[in-house]
């Protein structure tokens, strides 16, 4: 499995998720966990998420999500999860 | 599972406190493409570079945008020229023809330097390293991307005293030839005590001879980060200071760790070292007198300054070892002026002055860094400055390293700017009197009485 964690960051609107997801469904990008906390004002929502079988080169959904994220208003990243197992986990 | 609050404070890292990977290097050896034809020597080194090196710089951008963290400089080190053009090279101007060399490589393959315009003389120069030596001032004037390293002094050899006078020398000429951009050259000439053969940092990176065909080093930075996570402490005690700067290297160097390993893969080229160095850059915040300042100085300078950075150093490297398989290079705080605003600041109200610099080389990495002085410097005084810090590095068995522009046309209040990583810095005052009579001696020092270990 290939994991990779996207986060939103702004101000909650309509549709924001929806509008994530179906990306993700149209990109075969399986989510595996959904979670959401307010920090210092604003919205953030993590998605864990599965790549293995997406139909795309993982630059180009981070690039296309980012682009996304900027239609709608809100900051949108997508990181493999390496980075944040090897930063918390020894 | 990954928990949203440290998904959460590592992007809060990179996109507020300016954790970055400040640099993968791509070590090179050329020795094989050595040839007593400087001609076809040229076309060797030219080809294995491009060859090598061509998919570097994507390959960082790639990885960046995977993990979502800038890597900021790639960049590529080579066998000391030196070695790999004494037998072709029987002037100066000939070792500038395989500066240009390696100036059109770096371009073809867009990395933004390239190191080992080198010469290794801790003991003896040979008759390639003087003609190298040499010819540094003009390779640094017609070229963009080289950078030059000479290591004149070593724990075990003692300082090659005759090598000091001549880069007092060589120093003042690079200036002059640059004078046009405030003496420019001279940020990208160091000289060095103990220097290491996989330091991934310029302007001293080199591919040693104890290296592989090739090689990925990795050099992290995260002085943002460092202080963000002091704010949280403040007024507490050694204890809890030291613990918390020991967890914050740990996870920047984690980082460093994971994209040298995925560099490593993609290249298809063996992972060498992370070097753990804390690298300030002039953006606001990203500081280590900021740090310095967060542990409890008015400014950097201040009584207690050696203290601050001893400890700062040594948690850096407590934290860092455990994140990374192998450590390496220059491994420690970085104290340029110049690269940091926070230093300029200091310098600027009179708190730091170049011994102070010098005191406080002794405790970090690694040494007098990009410090401008005035232009009128008489060689002897660069010489006898750059010996105080060899003499650092042999008697404490540790890396040191000079980097000192003498800024032609400009003195004490005036500013020097280099622009872009390399920063803006003040003149600094040089001690007025002389050392010429020590420096026109000649010879060596010896090596010091325990550096006999066997």
């Amino acid at each position: 499995m290939n994991k990779t964690v996207i986060t939103v960051v702004g101000k909650d609107t309509v549709g924001i998720i929806a509008r994530v997801c179906t990306y993700l469904s149209e990109s075969n990008i399986n989510i595996l966990d959904i979670s959401q906390t307010i920090v210092q004002d604003y919205f953030t929502m993590m998605m864990v998420a599965d790549y293995s079988n997406a139909t795309k080169d993982f630059v180009t959904l981070a690039d296309e999500l980012k682009k996304t994220g900027e239609e709608i208003g809100v900051e949108i990243r997508m990181q493999k999860a390496e980075i944040f197992d090897m930063m918390h986990r020894i | 599972m990954i928990q949203i609050s440290e998904v959460v404070e590592t992007n809060e890292m990179i996109t507020k406190e300016n954790l970055d990977v400040r640099t993968i290097t791509l070590g090179i050896s050329l020795l094989d493409c050595v040839s007593d034809n400087l001609e076809q020597l040229n076309k060797n080194i030219y080809e294995k570079i491009t060859r090598l090196a061509k998919d570097l710089v994507a390959t960082g951008e790639y990885i960046g945008k995977s993990y979502g963290v800038p890597i900021v400089n790639k960049r590529i080190s080579v066998t000391p020229v030196s070695i790999v053009g004494a037998s072709a090279c029987k002037k100066p101007e000939d070792f500038v023809s395989i500066a240009k060399t390696l100036d059109r490589a770096a371009k073809t393959v867009g990395v933004n330097f390239i190191g080992g315009y080198s010469a290794l003389v801790s003991k003896a120069m040979t008759s390639a390293e003087s003609l190298l030596i040499d010819s540094i001032p003009e390779a640094l004037s017609v070229t963009e991307k080289v950078c030059s390293s000479v290591n004149l002094g070593s724990t075990k050899t003692g300082i090659n005293m005759d090598a000091v006078v001549k880069m007092g020398k060589i120093i003042k000429k690079t200036a002059e030839l640059t004078k046009d951009n405030d003496s420019i050259g001279c940020a990208k000439l160091v000289v060095f005590c103990n220097a290491p053969d996989d330091n991934p940092f310029m302007a001293g990176a080199f591919h040693g001879v104890t290296e592989g065909d090739a090689v990925i080093n990795v050099g992290v930075s995260g002085p943002g980060v460092v202080l963000h996570a002091l704010e949280s402490v403040k007024g507490k005690d050694f204890g809890t200071l030291c613990e918390t700067i020991k967890k914050t290297a740990f996870k920047i160097t984690r980082v460093g760790q994971l994209v040298a390993l995925e560099a490593s893969k993609m290249l298809g080229i063996p992972f060498g070292i992370v070097d753990l160095s804390l690298a300030p850059t002039p953006a606001v915040g990203d500081s280590i007198a900021d740090i310095l300042k967060s542990i409890g100085l008015e400014q950097p300078g201040a009584p207690g300054t050696t203290a601050a950075l001893a400890l700062l150093n040594d948690q850096v490297k407590k934290g860092g070892v455990m994140a990374s398989s192998y450590v390496g290079g220059l491994s420690g705080a970085f104290i340029p002026v110049s690269e940091d605003r926070g230093m300029i600041e200091a310098v600027e109200q009179g708190a730091l002055s170049i011994e102070k610099l010098e005191a406080m080389t002794c405790v970090c990495s690694v040494g007098l860094d990009m410090i401008a002085v005035p232009g009128s410097t008489s060689e002897s005084s660069i010489a006898g400055i750059i010996a105080d810090e060899m003499a650092i590095g042999m008697v404490n068995a540790k890396t040191t390293a000079v980097r000192l522009i003498p800024v032609i046309g400009k003195d004490v209040g005036d500013m020097a700017e280099f622009g872009g990583l390399l920063g803006y810095a003040p003149i600094m005052p040089v001690n007025r009197f002389s050392c010429e009579a020590m420096m026109s001696r000649g010879g060596r020092i010896p090596a010091p009485i325990h550096s006999f270990k066997n």
